[in-house]
């Protein structure tokens, strides 16, 4: 077991040593760099600027570079932000980002296993309709539409949240529906049709010649095995949710990560689009890989090989 | 005797899409303490949901539309769910047929079974429920039960997963035993020993059982009554030596024609019996078999024929047994 974690401990390491040459090399591919603006740049300041960020190395020797000092935990100084270190970047965002992703995962999974469940077992009826319907709307509505109904119905019309900040819990409330609002429909659909699934099974009709109650069925039969195609995509959505979503924190003016993600690839920050490249790339392999000693617990035939 | 169970008149139909589909059409049997009851048919003739019917283990879709199911003093038609649960596993157990799938794939097999006695017995220790277990996987020869029992069903063969499914279903000594076609899935000779330990702890444990199958040759090794079973209902019933020796229904006639034979021939041929079972969405009239019967009249499509008794424990549904009947071409009577 210790040798196959560990196995897969270096695959995933060279998993990301791919991510980021890949990165890297689209990246500089792109026409344009750090330094090119609309206003005219003399030749001369270009050139000094280019030197003292060694953009005039080859392309390799920049690469190894960059690895060098990403071993070392350097990500390197923003090119947009003078005096700014990508690293602080990700120590100032993250925690923030992390703090609402956070609690989106939890209000997430509060919410769309039971209302999974709860479809699955009124499956037809009122019940099934009623979360199939708000599931429906909460994969097709993009979160920006989410974000602005919630903000012009809570914040405008009712004045109960505020529209934008985290300062209070309050300010919460709307973000976190707004972020999880996709993700809570996928896995509410996800689990009703997992533990549909399960519920047709042959075991569960033997579960019930028992005499077991239909609670017990569910519970100790059913729902384990209804789980495991659900804990399969949490690794990708905790790792979406927690760095941070890049509409629902400018349209709340959360200071997380979320904005370095868009904002340094159209400014060609090098550095940026690295380290946050990097440490998501870093980040989903981890929550994957966590999936993977979860899916060992929870079932016996996956072997460790 | 009191018969352990009396099913009167039992009907259950599906509802579909495509309309009502009546599996079962009144059906009426009993079985008799300590006695293995046979159920053969085909594919469709409503055997299986017969007997799943008689624990309610249909799916929501079906419905049992009339008819009643005594056992116990009760009606099971119309019990209580708390009070069928109450029978399920503990006085009526079942075995399905797929081994591979009925079992939990997440659940150490002999927690499966401890299970099975736990709902029931809830006053029992840890340590008895595993030590009954221990006792159970000896009975149906699983080796080393202390250490299977936490094995996992994937790490057992079909055979195996079998035998706890038959430990499981007689945890609890139940008065009546279903075997829903329980060695089809299974390889010939693994089925033999399966058959030959499930009369053995029939005997011992004095349960009744009611075996549904398609093969009349597990029927002919097991059972000591039979009934055949047919477009949801019940063609001929009678002792396992009628059924063989005295046939008076075509269609069992057509089911021991089709039994292959050791010392059978080349030349000649297993002769099937041609045509499809009917769509139950339409049944028929008449006799359900009429379309595929070599014998079949006028009045059997147009006219279901009543039973006929040919001794107290042999009745057939058939125009051919009434006494109007034609003697040329007429199996019964060159019979």
């Amino acid at each position: 077991m210790v040798k196959y974690f560990a196995k897969r401990f270096a695959m995933m390491l060279i998993a990301l040593f791919m991510i980021v040459l890949i990165t890297f090399v689209i990246m500089h591919s792109i026409p344009g760099g750090p330094f090119t603006s609309d206003r005219k740049v003399s030749e001369d300041v270009e050139k000094a600027l280019n030197e003292k960020y060694n953009l005039d190395a080859p392309l390799y020797e920049q690469f190894f570079e960059y690895i060098g000092n990403l071993l070392k935990g350097d990500m390197g100084p923003s090119f947009k932000y003078t005096g700014k270190s990508v690293n602080d970047f990700i120590a100032n965002g993250f925690p923030v980002s992390a703090k609402l992703g956070g609690i989106t995962i939890i209000f997430v999974l509060i919410a769309a296993i039971p209302m999974g469940i709860l479809a699955a077992i009124k499956n037809g009826r009122w019940q099934d309709m009623t979360v199939m319907a708000v599931a429906t709307i909460g994969v097709t509505i993009p979160s920006f539409v989410i974000a602005s109904v919630l903000i012009y119905t809570f914040s405008f019309r009712l004045d109960w949240l505020p529209t934008y900040g985290l300062d209070t819990w309050k300010g919460y409330i709307l973000p976190v529906v707004a972020l999880g609002g996709y993700s809570l429909s996928y896995l509410a659909r996800l689990m009703r049709s997992s533990l549909l699934e399960v519920m047709g099974q042959d075991y569960i009709r033997t579960a019930r010649a028992k005499g077991l109650t239909e609670l017990k069925v569910i519970t100790k039969h059913a729902l384990r095995n209804a789980l495991i195609p659900v804990i399969t995509v949490l690794g990708p959505t905790v790792a979406g949710l927690m760095t941070g979503s890049f509409v629902i924190e400018k349209i709340f003016a959360i200071p997380g990560l979320g904005v370095h993600f868009v904002n340094s690839v159209s400014q060609r920050d090098y550095t940026t689009i690295m380290g946050v490249t990097v440490f998501y790339a870093t980040f989903l392999l981890a929550m994957v890989f966590i999936v993977d000693i979860f899916y060992c617990l929870i079932d016996p035939r996956i072997k460790f090989e | 005797m009191e018969p352990v169970l009396t099913v009167k008149n039992l009907k259950t139909s599906f509802m579909t899409s495509n309309g009502e589909v009546q599996a079962v059409r009144g059906v009426s049997f009993q079985v008799e303490k300590g006695e293995i009851l046979g159920i053969v048919g085909e594919s469709g003739s409503g055997k299986s949901v017969t007997s799943m019917s008689i624990l309610r283990l249909l799916a929501d879709t079906a419905k049992i539309v009339d008819g009643e199911v005594i056992f116990g003093g009760n009606d099971l038609t119309k019990v209580t769910n708390r009070k069928m649960r109450e029978i399920r596993g503990e006085k009526i157990a079942m075995i399905f047929q797929d081994p591979m799938s009925s079992l939990n794939p997440l659940i150490p097999v002999g927690e499966q079974v401890a299970e099975m006695i736990r709902v029931h017995h809830k006053e029992l220790s840890k340590d008895e429920l595993n030590e009954k277990v221990f006792e159970l996987f000896g009975q149906v020869r699983i080796p080393e039960p202390e250490k299977r029992y936490k094995s996992y069903p994937h790490e057992f063969s079909g055979g195996m997963r079998q035998r706890v499914m038959i430990a499981m279903a007689l945890a609890n000594r139940p008065e009546l035993l279903i075997a829903d076609e329980p060695t089809t899935a299974l390889d010939v000779t693994i089925q033999d020993q399966i058959l030959k330990q499930l009369r053995a702890l029939q005997k011992e444990y004095e349960t009744s059982i009611i075996f549904i199958t398609h093969d009349l040759g597990v029927v002919a090794e097991l059972c000591e009554r039979v009934i055949v079973m047919y477009g949801g209902l019940i063609m001929e019933e009678a002792t396992i030596d009628d059924i063989f020796e005295h046939p008076k229904h075509p269609y069992t006639l057509g089911l021991l024609e089709s039994i292959p034979a050791i010392d059978q021939e080349k030349a000649n041929r297993l002769s099937p019996i041609p045509g499809s079972p009917p769509d139950m969405t339409k049944p028929p009239i008449g006799c359900p078999f009429a379309p595929r019967c070599p014998y079949a009249r006028q009045i059997c499509a147009s006219e279901c024929p009543e039973y006929v008794n040919i001794n107290d424990t042999h009745r057939s549904m058939c125009w051919l047994l009434d006494p109007d009947a034609p003697a040329d071409n007429n199996p019964f009577y060159s019979l």
